[in-house]
């Protein structure tokens, strides 16, 4: 990545879509760049930090993140924003009234949808915001289309007022490939912000105003699209089937079929409607690719032209070769390509959290917890749904664990009337949009018991800072936030909040078994960093004495993944009771001493591990 | 190697560094003029899961992903992984593994088992397998760290290009980053390409 910035012009580099696009903005001039982490999206923002003579922030949320990119666009300068698709849920607030006003400096958003959904809630298409907010789609193949889409898009901005969405998906913003880039031109701001409240305050009069400018505005951007040379023909020999498609569904559609006729849409908001009817003309059948949601489609359809999309292809994950060959195989009566041999069937391997992860200590002790209600959220502790601990039972967005909790707690039938309700949240995803959960269940009375775990980072992401972690996103001082006394200020009683060590179990499990009897909000914040960032200190590693280890399998519940069993032994208690014995060894190589599966091992068969002789591994 | 592409399928676990071996190989393909797409499904892979790295190079690559049944080379970091993947390769391709078995939670806590001979499965399917404990070599070298260069040594000889083309991509790497590095990095990269002859002669005498 730091290979990326210092390249000279001409240079042929192999990028990824996000490391192509962050040159892109750092060439155009762009003056301030704002994000908050997602994954496919993150890096876009990582790697533009490490340019110069352009300012970029770790904003605490999308919304805000748009915002600023808006406020520097108002003031003239070139600005640029972006997020994973989920993002765009929280900025829209701002992008649907944004439309109207228009923008000054070019303003470019790039959204990265998360097709596959390798590492998200849900897989929605950004495309729809294009169609919502009235603003122009561009939808790059690969890196070196994704660098020049982005140039010319804050060219387009400017020309057109308009903020310019950039849809990516997993498979442009992860793949590298090579990429020539230029040099980067300074963008002239003389005239700066111009005082002019009838299009910068919108109020409902103002807004209306507005409108009828969107409208005519909406003409022109189609006039554009159907003379955009992003928007263009591959003649191919073989015209019983023509394709239009865009993204890296159009790679995979030439890959695919080399003789087919191909529309590629490159600017494929508003759809170029009369320029694909043309292209219909040509072919015997029309078929539309597009990765997710039918959109081009049912406009096309909506126009009287013929084709086919979604009733061949599947409108979820990505649109490969392997799914492409055989849905036109079919619908031309060929042969269906052979079936590739079956994968071997094989464990699942779902991430894991890491060893050591002061997020083991709290799921450990909340799978002790009998009759509660966990109401989890988005960021590396989701996984505490998984095994050993089966301690989350719900997450839906970012911030969610506050309200859905204090929905739980409001909304409890008789069955539940006992049960406790607990939220679990990360410090980043606090500041992002949980804050306003906690103080509405302040301010509304709720019986909640809430676990902030504060590890200093935006674990998921790689790491990143934020707000509560006192570095900016150069790594540089920043005021960091005090959460105790954060939390106090928005309405929870002193006594009610604790920060505890979460590799302290007998405190962290009775502290947690106190508060959740009292029926008021308490929030408990754990105070131990991301084992993956430099605030982490490494402790002396542990082994397992095999003669002491009586197979109770205690530590196997904790869920660290150095912690294997070795042997497995079934016996009878002396209550007749049959169990089965799991005994264990520690991978001491990758142990950082976190003393977690200490605490529970009532043998005392876990001990620091002789450094003086040669290391064991456990699986060879 | 249909259309010209040359097809390399690189898999194992978040953290192994087969997204640092990719990388590598596609420098080295880069600079023997080729265009290169690399791609890879990590997912949350930081976390200890599934990675898989996809290398497509020739004269002119569209889609950067490997199509089932279509890989000329895949090279696993790690046992279970090698069988999961092996259905990418074409029919009768070659599979370099590292024999290491590195055995998840989900294992541990007996929610399922590891494959009792990953090897075996891969072979009656028909591939070629070369097999080699590349963490035992490295530690023979004295730093577990080697393994991917033994790894990508491995590849040298399966290449549509000398193995001096990637030996140099190697280096320059480490030339760059870590000086003190390149001359056990060489030794592991020549390594890696001995164990995948002895393998290599191994299958031969037994099949």
């Amino acid at each position: 990545m730091a290979a990326v910035m210092p390249a000279p012009a001409a240079s042929r580099l192999l990028l990824s879509g996000n490391e192509a696009v962050a040159r892109a903005v750092w060439e155009s001039g762009c003056k301030v760049a704002a994000a908050y982490p997602g994954t496919p999206s993150t890096e876009m923002l990582e790697v533009l930090s490490t340019y110069p003579d352009i300012y970029t922030e770790w904003s605490v949320n999308e919304k805000v993140s748009l915002e600023v990119a808006i406020g520097a666009a108002f003031a003239g300068s070139r600005s640029f924003c972006c997020m994973k698709h989920v993002g765009m849920n929280v900025a829209s607030d701002a992008l649907m009234t944004l439309t109207l006003t228009g923008v000054i400096g070019g303003l470019v958003i790039a959204i990265a949808d998360d097709v596959g959904l390798s590492s998200s809630q849900n897989e929605q298409d950004s495309r729809y915001w294009g169609r919502f907010a009235h603003v122009p789609v561009f939808e790059p193949s690969d890196s070196q289309e994704a660098y020049a889409m982005t140039k010319i898009a804050f060219d387009f901005s400017e020309q057109h007022q308009v903020p310019v969405l950039l849809r990516m998906t997993t498979r442009i913003n992860h793949v590298k490939g090579l990429v020539t880039i230029g040099e980067r031109i300074p963008h002239v701001n003389a005239e700066g912000f111009k005082k002019d409240p009838a299009r910068w305050v919108m109020t409902p009069a103002g807004a209306g105003k507005r409108i009828p400018l969107m409208f005519e505005r909406d003409l022109t951007l189609r006039a554009e699209a159907e003379n955009s040379p992003l928007n263009i023909v591959d003649n191919g020999t073989d015209k019983r089937v023509g394709f239009v498609a865009s993204g890296p569904a159009y790679m995979h559609v030439r890959e695919s079929f080399p003789a087919a006729p191909v529309l590629k849409l490159g600017f494929s908001c508003p759809v170029p409607v009369d320029k694909i009817r043309a292209f219909a003309a040509t072919v015997d059948r029309l078929v539309i690719v597009e990765e997710v949601e039918p959109l081009v489609e049912m406009e096309l359809k909506a126009a009287a032209i013929d084709c086919l999309g979604k009733e061949i292809l599947p409108r979820q994950g990505e649109l490969a070769p392997n799914v492409l060959k055989p849905a036109i195989a079919r619908l031309l009566g060929e042969p269906v390509p052979e079936n590739i041999a079956a994968p071997a069937k094989v464990f699942p391997r779902p991430p894991t959290m890491c060893v050591a992860c002061p997020h083991l200590g709290v799921y450990y002790t909340l799978a002790q917890i009998k009759n509660i209600t966990i109401s989890g959220d988005i960021g590396c502790y989701t996984l505490g749904a998984g095994h050993p601990w089966n301690a989350l039972d719900t997450t839906i967005s970012m911030g969610a664990s506050m309200g859905i909790a204090l929905g739980l707690d409001k909304g409890r039938g008789e069955a539940d009337k006992d049960k406790r309700i607990l939220a679990v949240i990360g410090d980043s995803t606090f500041l992002h949009m949980g804050m306003q959960g906690l103080l509405d269940m302040v301010y509304n009375g709720g019986n909640v018991t809430v676990l902030l775990l504060d590890n200093r980072a935006v674990g998921m992401t790689g790491g990143q800072s934020n707000p509560g972690t006192g570095r900016d996103i150069h790594g540089q001082e920043a005021p960091r936030v005090d959460f105790a006394r954060l939390v106090e200020s928005l309405g929870v009683k002193r006594e009610r909040i604790h920060v505890v060590d979460p590799y302290v179990l007998p405190t962290l499990f009775k502290t947690i078994r106190e508060e959740i009897k009292i029926p008021e909000v308490s929030v408990i914040i754990t105070n131990q960093p991301c084992v993956l960032i430099d605030d982490y200190k490494k402790q002396k590693p542990y082994e397992v004495l095999d003669d002491k280890c009586t197979g109770c399998g205690n530590c196997v519940e904790v869920g660290c993944p150095a912690i294997h069993v070795t042997r497995r032994e079934k016996a009878v208690k002396p209550s007749g009771k049959e169990v089965e014995l799991q005994f264990v060894r520690i991978e001491t190589s990758v142990c950082t001493g976190c003393s977690l599966c200490v605490q529970p091992c009532a043998p005392d068969a876990i001990v620091h591990a002789d450094l003086t002789k040669p290391m064991r591994l456990v699986k060879h | 190697m249909s259309d010209n592409i040359t097809n390399i399928l690189v898999v194992g676990i978040g953290g192994q560094g087969v997204m640092t071996a990719t990388e590598i190989l596609a420098e080295a393909a880069i600079a023997l003029g080729h265009d290169v797409k690399k791609t890879e499904v990590a997912g949350m892979a930081q976390r200890g899961g599934v990675v898989s790295s996809h290398l497509r190079f020739g004269p002119k690559v569209l889609s950067p992903q490997i199509m089932p049944g279509t890989a000329d080379l895949l090279v696993a970091f790690e046992s279970a992984e090698g069988m999961r993947w092996c259905h990418m390769l074409k029919p009768g391709g070659l599979v370099l593994m590292n024999t290491a078995r590195l055995v998840p939670p989900v294992v541990d806590i007996g929610l399922y088992d590891y494959p009792d001979d990953p090897l075996a499965e891969i072979k009656a399917r028909g591939f070629q397998l070369h097999a080699f404990d590349a963490l035992a070599i490295a530690l023979e070298l004295g730093d577990v760290r080697l393994g991917n260069t033994v790894m990508l040594g491995a590849m040298a000889d399966h290449l549509p290009f000398p193995p001096g083309v990637l030996l140099e991509a190697v280096l320059k790497r480490f030339r760059a980053r870590k000086p003190q590095m390149v001359e056990l990095n060489q030794k592991a990269f020549e390594a890696g390409r001995a164990a995948d002859a002895a393998a290599a002669h191994k299958e031969g005498a037994t099949a």
